[in-house]
């Protein structure tokens, strides 16, 4: 059993990833507040019933993801798996690299990559369908292992793996389209 | 892949494991997923082929520009109002 005067404490070191997320997730800070004030409140008020030692940091984003599918989800017409389409391993690779392998060196793809602005990437994420944009999220900026999003997002492993597999992919895609777009990459002949 | 195809010398081998299946597993590797024996055998492919090394600093370095690039600043605002929200459910559950 967790203290609830130590929430504060415990809990607000949190709010930066959580701010991101819910950001990524509504796509505009007003809501993106919301959510956040909303599972810090939900938080305290559960949190007597928190396993102190088990993962704080994943509890919350269980409490942020049911929140935020409680509350700003839209209804879901069909399922997204439909909206993801699937591309190649190493898409970005081929298109920024070749097939070849790199005649350019370690620091030339580092420099390519530089290109990929703060608004490229926010936008690729906010592409993604939310049940693989929330996946990525959780993986590749927050750092969580497939068990602990598996318990997150309420799925089997399996899903994680292929929610990932399918949503990294679309987003290599999305950020190299938008990357041509705004003129970040030069398109190269495959 | 056909039966066939699984038989042949895989070109660019390494130890057990040949390139196809290093990129195959290189997000398992990057994102910690992999037995330790799993990882031992990817580490060995790893160190006799650059192709591959290539291809995995490549995955590493692109996550690493995702997570930096994709954060937001908490707006002071917010922390006070989440404060205020917790303060003010305290002091309604003491009354």
């Amino acid at each position: 059993m967790a203290d609830q005067e130590r929430f504060v404490d415990d809990a607000m070191e949190y709010m930066p990833s959580l701010y991101t997320a819910a950001m990524r997730m509504t796509r505009n800070s007003s809501d993106a507040e919301d959510l956040v004030q909303e599972t810090y409140l939900k938080a305290f008020r559960a949190y007597g019933g928190f396993q102190e030692g088990t993962n704080l940091k994943a509890w919350l984003y269980r409490i942020l993801t049911n929140t935020f599918i409680n509350t700003y989800r839209a209804k879901k017409r069909r399922p997204e798996e439909a909206d993801v389409e699937d591309v190649e391993d190493l898409y970005l690779y081929h298109r920024l690299v070749g097939y070849g392998g790199s005649e350019l060196g370690r620091s030339a793809e580092d420099e390519a990559l530089s290109r990929f602005t703060d608004e490229a990437v926010k936008a690729a994420i906010e592409s993604l369908p939310e049940s693989f944009r929330m996946t990525v999220l959780l993986a590749d900026v927050e750092g969580f292992s497939y068990k602990e999003i598996a318990e997150i997002m309420d799925v089997p492993v399996g899903t994680v793996m292929s929610r990932l597999h399918r949503g990294r992919g679309a987003l290599q895609k999305a950020l190299h389209d938008f990357g041509l777009e705004r003129g970040l990459v030069e398109a190269q002949p495959l | 892949m056909t039966e066939e195809g699984r038989t042949a010398p895989p070109s660019g081998a390494w130890g057990a494991v040949d390139c196809e299946e290093s990129i195959h597993h290189l997000y398992h590797f990057l994102d910690g997923e992999l037995t330790e024996d799993r990882r031992r055998e990817l580490q060995a492919h790893l160190d006799g082929c650059a192709p591959c090394v290539e291809k995995y600093e490549f995955e590493a370095e692109l996550r690493r520009v995702i997570a930096d690039r994709c954060k937001d600043h908490v707006p002071d605002e917010l922390r006070r109002r989440v404060a205020n929200a917790i303060n003010h459910e305290r002091l309604t559950n003491e009354s």
